[in-house]
């Protein structure tokens, strides 16, 4: 599932960010922000007009991503200790 | 003891604080507000340690990382790495953190620690901290970083007290320079760091969730959005005009008692024609940019501004924009020049370029006093709806043009982008904060003296090169027509008049738009001038004089061109700065010019048949 796919408020971890092409600058910098392995995260809000972008709450940071970016990020709900 | 010179700089993620520690290390002023990419440019400051040694202080912009900077961040990293032109590296850096904010913080504190160089963190906002019940263990963190840790509260006076005695004492190159690990194992660090020294209760603060269940609403949300734009601006008009207008009879008495004690002659009408009606027409309307400030400032402060980004991105993302050029485009409404610079939070090249052209189509506060004075003598003062101002709302949909050609011109910039490669968002929406009254005040403080400083120096200087030319020559022994048809000002009106006589400026007109290109508020000081050296009686009430001589078609003409006009030369010249090119400087000036006069002629040429 990817933080695109996950519901509003429900508390799930990174597993990983993926490039999506080779040195893909935007997942270096999303992993430079600390969306790494294990890392608790949620959806904290949806923006008007076709839910993007969205809010998203990771450690005690929130950050604003469009979907562009939070479809490179994949999650799980399970807890994983990476 | 005449120590050498110490240089220390202070760098950290962006809304940590720094700025606000180098105002109360140096006693500076530097702007601080509630939202990331505040300060763009490196600012120096000095101060004096208790030992008596001079400490040269640098406050760096805020950095995520290294690596994939924005213009902002690149700054702090070559200055950091001895690469900055003119800048050898600091002796000591205080990198700071938001101890409300380590897991995030502490990476960069990690990446800092890597150059090897003398290093203290400050733990900054330890007063938020404890009000959430986080823990920090002080000198664990000491250990396990090795440098030493001080905390900070920026914002009270005696919250610095410990990071000064640290700076004074002098900091050794830290014993143990760790081996540089990759960056994933950098966040493992962090993440063994705050396990080992941070306790912390909840990983949000609750007041944050429970504002943005409403604020980020997906129809709350953008209702409240306008709801506060909107108040804003009717609050610049209801709460502006009444100061407006005591100051404006305060300037009447003075005219009148000017009148009595000098001798009629030259001096006589540059005082009262002059100075008293130009200046003193500019200056009533402090009150309504002060107001327009008060709600930027407490905007800015609250916190709110990022979250109006992010309300915002998607409806900017289609016009060409992005929810990142929010921030710089609100600051335009204060001037452009502060919102141009801003654009340097930006991390897309093209979005940035875009922003710094349409930044000049935000209503500025300097075109505040051209439009509260049309709209003061063309709009009668009525309520709407029982409930809304008429001129409150014709003030709001002149600043609406200004945004909707901002769209505009962003949506064909988009058609005409070639380079379609995607860009990121990624913006970081900080806790909101209460606005202190201190920084509001400052604020406002500084923006008076902005004023008063263009008021006593380019405005007067204009204002009196404009009576003089409206003055002299005096009219010909035996000349039938008004003096003033027979001077400088009047020749050179009617001489340019022909370009604009389409868009159904008259003489008078025309000539105020000449040095409106150097501050746009002497458009109303050239007009008060020309119209007062122009009649026998004393007017001071320059806008029943227009209302007199001037259509409202005309008026409404004159409002449309200053919503679009290129002008200002300062707002050229940073776009030159920001760009390095001429070029953009070429197309701003050139679509600008051809939208204000189609624009300006199609309202003239429909209000006339009204």
């Amino acid at each position: 599932m990817t933080l695109l796919e996950l519901p509003t408020r429900s508390p799930a971890y990174v597993e990983r960010v993926d490039d999506i092409h080779d040195t893909d600058p935007i997942a270096k910098r999303l992993r430079d922000l600390g969306f790494v392995t294990g890392e608790p995260v949620r959806v904290v809000a949806r923006a008007p007009w076709g839910a993007d972008p969205i809010l998203i709450q990771i450690g005690s940071t929130r950050f604003a991503l469009r979907s562009a970016e939070a479809r490179r990020v994949t999650v799980t709900m399970e807890v994983s200790h990476g | 003891m005449a120590e050498a010179l110490l240089r220390v700089a202070l760098v950290g993620n962006p809304n940590c604080g720094k700025t606000a520690l180098f105002n109360q290390l140096t006693g500076a002023r530097q702007k601080v507000a509630n939202y990331a990419g505040v300060t763009v440019e490196r600012k120096e400051g000095r101060f004096v340690a208790p030992s008596g040694r001079s400490v040269r202080l640098l406050d760096l912009p805020g950095a995520y990382s290294f690596e994939s900077a924005s213009p902002d961040e690149r700054i702090t990293r070559d200055v950091l790495q001895g690469r900055y032109p003119g800048e050898t590296v600091p002796d000591l850096i205080v990198c700071v953190a938001d101890a409300t904010n380590l897991r995030l913080h502490l990476r960069f504190v990690l990446e800092v620690r890597r150059l090897g160089r003398p290093m203290v963190l400050a733990l900054n906002m330890m007063d938020a901290a404890r009000r959430r019940g986080i823990v920090i263990d002080v000198p664990g963190l000491e250990k396990r970083l090795g440098i030493p840790v001080v905390q900070t509260v920026a914002v009270r006076r005696d919250g610095v007290q410990a990071l000064i005695e640290q700076v004074d004492q002098g900091i050794p190159l830290h014993s143990t320079t760790p081996a540089s690990p990759a960056d994933a194992d950098l966040h493992a660090e962090v993440r063994g760091l705050l396990a080992d020294t941070v306790l912390m209760p909840r990983a949000s603060d609750a007041i944050d969730d429970a504002i943005d269940r409403w604020t980020l609403h997906p129809w709350f949300g953008p209702i409240i959005l306008a709801a506060v734009m909107f108040l804003v601006f009717q609050a610049v008009y209801s709460l502006g005009k009444p100061l407006t207008d005591a100051i404006g009879d305060g300037f009447d008495s003075l005219s009148v008692l000017a009148g009595i004690w000098l001798p009629a002659g030259p001096l006589h009408g540059l005082v009262t024609d002059g100075l008293l009606s130009g200046l003193g027409t500019v200056l009533g309307f402090l009150p309504e940019i002060l107001v327009l400030f008060l709600f930027i400032l407490l905007l800015e402060e609250s916190g709110y501004l990022p979250r109006a980004a992010f309300l915002l991105d998607r409806l900017m993302v289609s016009v060409g924009l992005s929810g990142r050029s929010f921030i710089p485009l609100l600051s335009s409404f204060a001037c452009a020049i502060p919102g141009i610079m801003g654009t340097r939070s930006i991390t897309d090249r093209r979005d940035r370029l875009v922003t710094i052209l349409v930044a000049p189509l935000m209503t500025c506060s300097a075109r505040l006093p051209v439009y509260a004075l049309l709209i003061g003598a063309f709009i009668p003062m009525r309520r709407v709806w029982g409930l809304f101002n008429l001129q409150g709302l014709v003030l709001f949909a002149l600043y609406l043009t200004g945004i909707i050609g901002a769209m505009a011109v962003g949506w064909v910039c988009k058609r005409m982008r070639r380079d379609r490669t995607e860009n990121a968002l990624l913006m970081e929406l900080p806790s909101y904060r209460l606005p202190r009254l201190r920084d509001i005040a400052i604020g406002l403080w500084e923006r008076c003296t902005i004023f008063l400083r263009r008021l006593t120096g380019v405005i007067l200087a204009l204002t009196v090169l404009m009576w003089f030319i409206s003055t002299f020559p005096s009219p010909p022994a035996g000349a039938t027509g008004a003096a003033i048809d027979y001077s400088i000002a009047g020749y050179l009106g009617r001489w340019i008049q022909p370009l604009f006589s389409p868009l159904g400026f008259n003489w008078q007109i025309t000539l105020s738009l000449i040095p409106a290109f150097a501050a746009r508020e002497t458009a109303v000081a050239t007009l008060a001038t020309v119209y007062a050296v122009g009649s026998d009686a004393d007017i001071s009430a320059l806008g029943h004089v227009l209302a007199h001589s001037v259509s409202l078609a005309s008026a409404l003409s004159l409002m449309v061109w200053f919503a679009f006009a290129p002008q200002c030369m300062s707002t050229l010249a940073v776009i030159r700065r920001e760009t390095g090119s001429w070029r953009q400087v070429v197309i701003a000036f050139g679509y600008m010019f051809v939208v204000a006069y189609v624009a300006a002629f199609a309202t003239y040429q429909i209000a006339r048949y009204f």
